[in-house]
């Protein structure tokens, strides 16, 4: 079987081995675990093999290609390979979710279906960062979103019951429009008198008629764009977030709000180019709406999981506002946000599952003085909080860096004017993460909560392990950069002539 | 005629042999060993169902009045093997409700006339075997539905559908004379030729559609379908909802795609319209239900008008993707239809809120649940999702988008829906919750077959591409 296909087979058999062995939270956790390291060792092990691909002279657009005719009636095909970008997007993935094994690791109600389905939705992330055919990218696409539900609903926290629905019905509706897109670049890919194909790269081949491009191009940037969380479409993502239990969140924010932006540049605009061209402009507008939105929504918060949900509204929007600016630089920051979100979210996100679990509360304004209480945690904290609000030496920077100056980069002033707008959001963020560290972290210690546990080994190895990488990132960016700027450029070319 | 020809019709031979021998043993057998019947008609509907998926010749008999052909000749095995799982399924049921009664006998007899009545339907090559057969498969159903006498909702029902059945076959004869009066004759082949589109014929094709619209259950013509789903014996709310549905929507596709197929342009636009109403008006009503059997009587009108989207098409695609879809949902419908039956019978339980915390207590019949709702969702790597995506592709090779948006939007609301009985079971706690109990062995060897063919046959493709390579029936 082939290097990426393992990607996918791995956690079925995982899943498996859970369903006939495990009886209790030990054996799920374990198995889990193992599994994951499992899936960590495979992308290492991808990472290098892609490295001396590259350095042997292999310059095709992807590598490790499989394909093989699944409905050959519809052409549709599973052919899977990978490029810069979504290794690194694997290798986030199988991070997170260790992550998330060692934050559950006390969870109580039905350990087991709770691991089940993490693995399921992380197979869906997986797959889809693999796929080169639409069909297949499609499939994968909803079988990440639909574990979700039953992972919000079964072991969330307050409305969950409506967060869960409204997660699933949104994503779901944006994925039906991101199906009557696909028809539509299906069937008019045999304008000329070929078969029609789902095949990403074949499809990049056949022009796509202008007129057809300006219709299907907005019902994919919204199809993708609603899981990554853009305005007006990002409602779903803070009541899921504040619902969901912490390693769900984690998962969600780090990884699969990351689809949204992942599917626009790999399927939306490399398909359409002469559509995202037509729409940019207006896309745009939403773009840097969410971002300065969801930064000034989260001053207004007090719940730390809100807060961090509209962060990550203003963040993700930087994402998508980036490319839209098309061109690499932007779009090197794109990617490159996209990877130090997910790492940063993801600790924040751990580091509030918590605090919770220890306090009960998530306001702000109830505890005080948490670094004398849990310093460990505090610190991680802060740091998560630096890194968000883009500390040069963290990841946040070298993204956004890279994604303000694409965007100043443009020669027209209505962009230049949407990237100054979009680069307020910074000291936006600046004021709600100070502060929140300000009121919550230090200052005088709340009384009741004095004689709260430290950090446990499980809780500091998830911590480390995110905040390692969002070092790893702020560090040393033209090591990651490699990965993304190859992908970038070939996934361009059609957009700028 | 000789032997060989009449091999040609060997589905329905078996089956009225079948019926003649469980006539013999219903005589024969003392009534203490008439239980026994309930194995002997399972083992040779059984080998009936096996027999079926046999390869036939394709030929036809009686002047062109039955036809077959390989595509007929496998949906009759669908089809069959649909019932096969019914049967099963309804083993415990007939058990406690029927044999007290000593109806068992009449229960085998009668839902197999009604197979042999769709069989005759399908392969029908003139109005008059068309009628014989749709009223064949009709007469016994009534009766099967008001089969719980002691029940008066059972009773209602079955007023209620001998009356609109007879209805709608009114409506349908008319619209059969009416074309019989232009074209001059009611072999399907003659009245193609002769089709010159005078409004006669028109209006003939319209009260045609309403009479199978009837059964199908599309908008405006699906009123009675909740109620008589409703009161009727679950066992036959299944086969009223899968397999007569399966069998008329056959057959409304071969008249449509093949003897009127010149009046495309007029039918297309009804179907348009009647695709949408009954989507939305399916899936509106389906919103509120609290009672399962209602739930899934809506669930199916709407899952009717997806199969409309496919009608649309008029090409070999279309005709794919509606034998597809029919063989998934005759899986996914059989399976959600069950899971409340079996529940049913051992609580008398049937309403959504019951199954609050079903999961904890019933773990994997809440499982199966939840893949064939999702299926009938069309949630991908469940079946259903293929089979829903087909359709679309259908719609969209002849450039309805906006039909398929519409659609779309419409399985967002269903999927509404059909996480409420997932949210009962999963989502919710009880505090007296349905007790754990183990379902008979006849019904998890249905629920067993149904789980492996929603998980198998979409992720491995070849039934589809058998299906696609029999379809070829222009």
């Amino acid at each position: 079987m082939d290097i990426l296909t393992l990607f996918v087979v791995v956690p079925v058999l995982i899943v498996l081995a859970m369903v006939l062995f495990t009886k209790d939270l030990k054996q799920a956790r374990m198995v889990t675990l193992i599994g994951m390291l499992v899936q960590l060792g495979m992308s290492i092990n991808l990472i290098v093999r892609y490295m001396d691909a590259r350095a042997a002279g292999n310059h095709a657009i992807m590598l490790f290609e499989k394909n093989v005719p699944w409905f050959s009636e519809f052409n549709a095909h599973y052919h899977i390979g990978v490029d810069g970008v979504s290794v690194l997007m694997i290798l986030l993935t199988t991070l997170i979710v260790i992550a998330g094994t060692f934050v559950s690791w006390k969870i109580d109600y039905l350990p087991k279906e709770f691991f089940i389905s993490l693995i399921v939705l992380a197979t869906g992330v997986y797959g889809f960062f693999i796929s080169l055919d639409l069909f297949t990218m499609f499939v994968f696409y909803e079988i990440a979103v639909i574990p979700m539900y039953l992972l919000i609903g079964i072991w969330g926290s307050g409305p969950r019951e409506y967060a869960a629905m409204k997660l699933t019905l949104m994503l779901m509706g944006a994925s039906a429009l991101l199906l009557v897109a696909l028809l539509g670049i299906y069937f008019t890919s045999s304008a000329g008198g070929q078969a029609p194909t789902f095949d990403l790269l074949e499809l990049a081949q056949r022009k796509m008629d202008f007129e057809w491009q300006k219709i299907f191009y907005p019902l994919a940037f919204i199809g993708f764009g609603t899981i990554g969380a853009l305005f007006p479409f990002h409602t779903w993502s803070p009541d899921g977030h504040a619902s969901a239990p912490t390693a769900v969140s984690m998962l969600h924010a780090g990884v699969l709000m990351k689809l949204g932006g992942y599917g626009i540049f790999r399927f939306a605009m490399y398909l359409m180019p002469e559509g995202a061209l037509f729409w940019q402009d207006f896309f745009l507008i939403l773009a840097v709406t969410g971002v300065t939105y969801g930064a000034l929504s989260a001053i207004q918060q007090t719940d730390l999981k809100y807060i961090n949900a509209y962060s990550s509204v203003s963040h993700l929007g930087l994402v998508l506002f980036a490319l839209l600016m098309i061109n690499k630089t932007a779009w090197n920051g794109a990617m490159l946000q996209s990877l130090s979100h997910g790492f940063i979210t993801a600790l924040f996100f751990a580091l509030i599952g918590m605090i919770y679990g220890r306090t009960h509360v998530r306001d702000i304004t109830k505890m005080q003085g948490m670094m004398r209480i849990v310093p460990f945690l505090s610190v991680a904290y802060v740091v998560a909080a630096l890194a968000n609000l883009g500390l040069p030496g963290f990841s946040g920077f070298v993204a956004e860096m890279n994604i303000f100056v694409g965007g100043f980069m443009n020669n027209d002033l209505y962009k230049q004017v949407l990237t100054a707008f979009a680069v307020t959001s910074i000291v936006v963020t600046a004021v709600y993460m100070l502060r929140l560290t300000g009121r919550m972290i230090f200052g005088p210690t709340t009384k009741i909560y004095t004689n709260l546990p430290k950090a446990f080994w499980y809780e500091k190895t998830a911590i480390a392990i995110l905040v390692l990488f969002i070092t790893l990132i702020g560090t040393l960016p033209f090591w990651w950069l490699q990965f993304i700027e190859e992908s970038v450029n070939n996934f361009i070319q059609p957009l700028i002539k | 005629m000789n032997l060989d020809s009449l091999m040609l019709m060997r589905d329905e031979l078996v089956l009225t042999v079948i019926i003649l021998l469980l006539l013999v043993a219903e005589i024969l057998l003392s009534s203490k060993n008439k239980k026994y019947i309930i194995q002997l008609g399972l083992v040779l509907f059984g080998i009936y169902t096996f027999l079926a998926f046999l390869p036939n010749k394709t030929g036809e008999l009686f002047g062109g009045s039955y036809n077959t052909y390989p595509l007929v000749h496998y949906f009759k095995a669908i089809l069959a093997f649909g019932v096969f799982m019914i049967l099963l399924q309804s083993v415990t049921w007939i058990k406690e409700k029927l044999l007290p009664y000593d109806f068992t006998a009449e229960f085998f007899i009668l839902i197999f006339s009604s197979l042999i009545g769709l069989n005759f339907m399908m392969s029908a090559g003139d109005f008059l075997m068309f009628y014989l057969g749709l009223e064949l498969s009709t007469m016994p159903i009534i009766a099967l539905t008001a089969f719980e006498f002691w029940n008066h909702r059972s009773v209602e029902a079955g007023v209620k559908y001998v009356m609109l059945a007879s209805i709608s076959s009114a409506i349908l004869l008319f619209g059969v004379s009416l074309v019989y009066a232009t074209a001059g004759s009611i072999n399907f082949d003659v009245i193609k030729g002769a089709l010159h589109l005078p409004l006669l014929e028109i209006i003939g094709l319209i009260m045609i559609f309403i009479g199978i619209g009837f059964k199908i259950s599309l908008v405006p013509f699906h009123f009675w379908a909740a109620d008589v789903y409703e009161g009727a014996p679950t066992v036959i709310s299944n086969y009223l909802s899968v397999i007569s549905k399966g069998g008329a929507v056959y057959v409304l596709m071969t008249l449509l795609f093949i003897t009127f197929t010149a009046f495309q342009k007029e039918w297309n636009w009804i179907m348009y319209g009647t695709a949408i109403l009954t989507m939305v008006v399916g899936n509106l009503f389906a919103l509120r239900q609290q009672n399962m059997k209602r739930f899934l009587a809506f669930s199916s009108i709407a899952q009717a008008g997806f199969i409309l989207l496919a009608m649309l098409s008029n090409n070999e695609l279309g005709v794919k993707a509606i034998i597809y879809f029919l063989l998934i949902y005759i899986f996914s419908n059989v399976a959600a239809f069950g899971v409340v039956h079996v529940i049913s019978l051992k609580t008398g339980k049937e309403n959504i809120d019951d199954y609050n915390g079903l999961y904890l207590s019933n773990p994997k019949l809440s499982l199966v649940l939840m893949i064939a709702l999702f299926s009938l969702a069309g949630i991908p790597p469940v079946a259903g999702f293929f089979a829903k995506f087909f359709l679309y592709a259908a719609a969209a090779s002849k450039g309805y988008y906006v039909l398929i948006f519409i659609a779309v939007l419409n399985v967002t609301i269903s999927l509404y829906y059909y996480l409420l009985p997932v949210r009962a079971a999963f989502l919710r706690r009880s505090e007296h919750p349905i007790p754990y109990f183990r379902s008979d062995n006849y019904s998890r060897l249905a629920f067993i077959i149904a789980m492996a063919g929603l998980l198998a046959l979409g992720l491995y493709s070849g039934v589809f591409e058998f299906i696609s390579n029999i379809s070829n029936i222009f």
